[in-house]
């Protein structure tokens, strides 16, 4: 089966700094593929460059086998969808009206809301009757629940998860990645997820692709990782994480 | 000029206000559309002072006595004013002074005669009655308590007190005519010169604040203060005799039955009547007396006040209204604009506070002369327009700029179009700073209203200008305070939109 996405020799600056040196990458249908790195390493730059949030300063980006472009790209971002750590939830809507927005947008029926809106409930385990509360009276898992929804209204054929998790307490985190994680395997999703956090990586991550100032340094498994590292930055980085962790 | 007559009047210490720019709308009025005034009824226009209402509602009772229709505009402005109003066609006649009309309007540095004045005028397609038949003319006072004592008897007097403090209206400082030739001509040695208005000069000099301050001789408050004229013994002063200016395209009849005024009113008539005036309020009542009969029927006099009061607040809400309306049609396009930044959205901001620093009066008198505007609601309108549109294109800008970041992604990322992320979700999170800024605008656009009565358009501030003028407190409170009620129930009211208007979810 064929990459889902395709980046080719694609990069982007921000004046005199490079946030992302020419990169190729595909992401294979189906799989999660964690992106993982320091703050600043480029992760994020890769999901926006994906999305069409800035554009590539060189290079292409194929999705689902068509070149993406300026003309596309608008249809193109219904068939992705994005969570961001703080949930991006629209403060003025309902919880409702921010997972249907799209939807409503592109006229589908109200049976048909009505219909996957209950699926997304159960499938993220979010009370329908939290639905007409506005974002501010909701917990901040709730709220990444919500818009999880939102960015799997349209079944879209790829999830962009920048640090969904990052504002979120610890036992919160671990009951919403268990959550994620089926949610994942139930709808054979293909996901892209960006954190800092290696142990999150490896749970979630069919592959993880290490990234450090503006560029891919390696990409495997965690084993992968540990036992063949590219560089020694890649040792560095798995033992400072595990240093964190146990002290 | 020695021993001016003791007498009444409060003349127009606003027409300075107008008078900086007075050259500058001279040139402008000569691309002023020019509207003739075509039969109907005779327009006369008055200043804003006591004397000059009283002469335009003898003229207009002069001219109904004569089967000729008439219309009387009270209080339009200041000599500026009135004088591009007649030259437009807007106004037919009012009345004027012969050394305002050589030095404002001729812009003369010598004195002219009668017919030099006549001659000029002409050019403008203007002309001018004889003289009524009293000079109300500058002068100095004092109060008598003070000069007597003090041996002051003329203005060279004052060479030998040069401790005085001296309180000046900001139109005789600013003169051709004024303080500053007469300074020269007498070399008074006074430091202590201050600007003060008109009325409130006399409340100054009454408690000492003042010792010396300017007045015209037809002044009432020179008798009832029991202030002493300083003699002009150097002659500086020009003669200042009341006349009629009206436009040539006049029909004869009226000019006609308005030269019968001519030299009909001594100052000891004119003193009697402004007296009248000054202590009932009505200047019909008190025209009404020149024609020596009962008491007159005036379009305004026999109304009540809860009639007035409604009338001008009336008036004072289409003002605020219309013009709100008008800057929330522009400013929140203008927001939008201004919110993406760039030079275009600088230059917004910047149109937008320039205008806020321009006085509303030096506004109002740069839209005068425009097409269009002249002394009309319109002017008014406009210029509290301008004056409303800073805050709804800051709030609107500001409001639409302090969208997170993040959000505005989110949207975008979700696949919105343009139009929809800006009509479904930036516009309803920026609502509340939005409102916010159209609340001040109506707040501001209550208060500056008042001065539109300063071209005649009304409202609420007609009163307050009018007791101004006459420095009596009730009328101006019967003004100030239904503007301030009226400013405080539209921040009511608008609180009351705030909940409909700003979504739910972000009131909670």
């Amino acid at each position: 089966m064929s990459a889902l996405i395709g980046l080719a020799d694609i990069s982007k600056r921000y004046g005199d700094a490079a946030a992302l040196h020419p990169t190729n990458l595909s992401i294979e249908r189906g799989k999660t593929t964690v992106l993982i790195g320091p703050s600043g390493c480029g992760k994020s730059t890769l999901l926006r460059l994906i999305i069409g949030l800035i554009e590539p300063d060189f290079g292409s980006i194929e999705f689902d086998g068509a070149m993406v472009t300026a003309d596309n790209i608008a249809a193109l971002r219904r068939r992705i969808g994005y969570v961001i750590q703080e949930g991006g939830l629209f403060p003025h809507l309902s919880a409702r009206a921010n997972v249907v927005l799209m939807a409503r947008h592109v006229g589908k029926s109200q049976e048909e809301m009505h219909r996957r809106l209950s699926e997304l409930c159960e499938l993220t385990r979010f009370s329908d009757k939290l639905l007409p509360r506005y974002p501010v009276e909701l917990s901040g898992g709730q709220r990444q629940r919500v818009s999880l929804m939102r960015a799997l209204m349209l079944s879209p054929q790829l999830l962009l998860l920048d640090e969904p998790l990052g504002a979120l307490d610890p036992l919160v985190r671990a009951a919403l990645q268990k959550d994620l994680k089926e949610i994942f395997a139930r709808l054979q999703q293909t996901v892209m997820f960006v954190t800092h956090d290696l142990a999150e990586a490896v749970y979630f991550g069919d592959e993880i692709v290490l990234m450090n100032e503006g560029r891919i340094v390696q990409r495997g498994s965690v084993t992968d990782l540990r036992e063949k590292p590219a560089e020694p930055f890649v040792l560095e980085f798995i033992n400072a994480q595990r240093a964190l962790d146990f002290t | 000029m020695n021993s001016v007559h003791p007498t009444l009047v409060g003349r127009d210490c606003r027409a300075r206000r107008a008078r900086p720019i007075g050259r500058f709308l001279l040139l402008l009025i000569l691309f002023a559309s020019i509207c003739t005034a075509n039969g109907n009824p005779v327009i006369i226009g008055s200043k804003k002072f006591t004397e000059s209402y009283v002469l335009g509602e003898i003229a207009k009772r002069t001219l109904t006595d004569a089967g000729i229709p008439a219309e009387h505009r009270q209080g339009m402005g200041g000599t500026i004013i009135l004088w591009q109003a007649l030259r437009s066609g807007q106004i037919d006649v009012y009345p004027e002074y012969t050394g305002t009309i050589a030095q404002q309007i001729l812009k003369s540095d010598r004195l002219l005669s009668l017919d030099q004045i006549r001659d000029s005028l002409a050019k403008f397609g203007v002309a001018m009655t004889e003289p009524l038949g009293f000079n109300n003319t500058y002068a100095l006072v004092m109060r008598r308590s003070e000069a007597q004592p003090l041996g002051v008897r003329t203005i060279s007097d004052l060479r030998k007190h040069p401790e005085l403090k001296i309180g000046l209206t900001h139109e005789f400082l600013d003169r051709q005519d004024g303080w500053q030739p007469l300074r020269e001509r007498y070399a008074l040695p006074q430091r202590n010169v201050i600007g003060i208005e008109h009325a409130l000069g006399y409340s100054a000099l009454a408690n000492g604040s003042i010792n010396v301050k300017d007045a015209y001789s037809t002044d009432a408050k020179i008798e009832q203060n029991d202030l002493v004229v300083l003699e002009d013994d150097l002659q500086f002063f020009p003669k200042y005799e009341a006349v009629l200016l009206f436009r040539l395209s006049m029909p004869t009849n009226a000019i006609a039955a308005l030269r019968r005024l001519e030299g009909t009113l001594d100052e000891k008539r004119m003193v009697r009547l402004n007296a009248e005036a000054e202590r009932t309020k009505n200047y019909t009542r008190a025209a009404n007396l020149y024609f020596e009969r009962g008491a007159g029927s005036g379009n305004t006099a026999g109304e009540s006040f809860p009639q007035k009061l409604a009338r001008w607040t009336l008036r004072h809400l289409q003002l605020a209204g219309f013009s709100l309306m008008l800057s929330v049609i522009c400013g929140i396009p203008l927001g939008i604009v201004a919110s993406r930044g760039g030079a275009i959205g600088q230059a917004i901001l910047g149109f937008a506070s320039i205008v806020q620093t321009i006085p509303s009066l030096a506004l109002l008198a740069l839209l005068v002369p425009l097409p269009f505007f002249g002394i009309s609601i319109r002017t008014a309108i406009a210029a509290l327009f301008l004056y409303g549109l800073l805050p709804i294109v800051r709030n609107t800008a500001s409001g639409l700029q302090d969208i997170p970041r993040s959000l505005r992604e989110s949207a975008i990322a979700l696949g919105l179009s343009p139009t929809t992320r800006l009509w479904e979700i930036y516009l309803p999170m920026a609502s509340r700073s939005i409102l916010s800024g159209i609340k001040t605008s109506a707040v501001i656009n209550i208060g500056t209203a008042t001065l539109a009565a300063l071209i005649g358009a009304g409202g609420l501030g007609e009163p307050i200008l009018s007791g101004l003028d006459l420095n009596d407190h009730v009328t101006i409170l019967q003004g100030a305070i239904p503007a301030a009620l009226l400013a405080l129930l539209v921040q009511w009211i608008f609180d009351l939109v705030d909940r409909v208007v700003i979504p739910k979810g972000l009131r909670l």
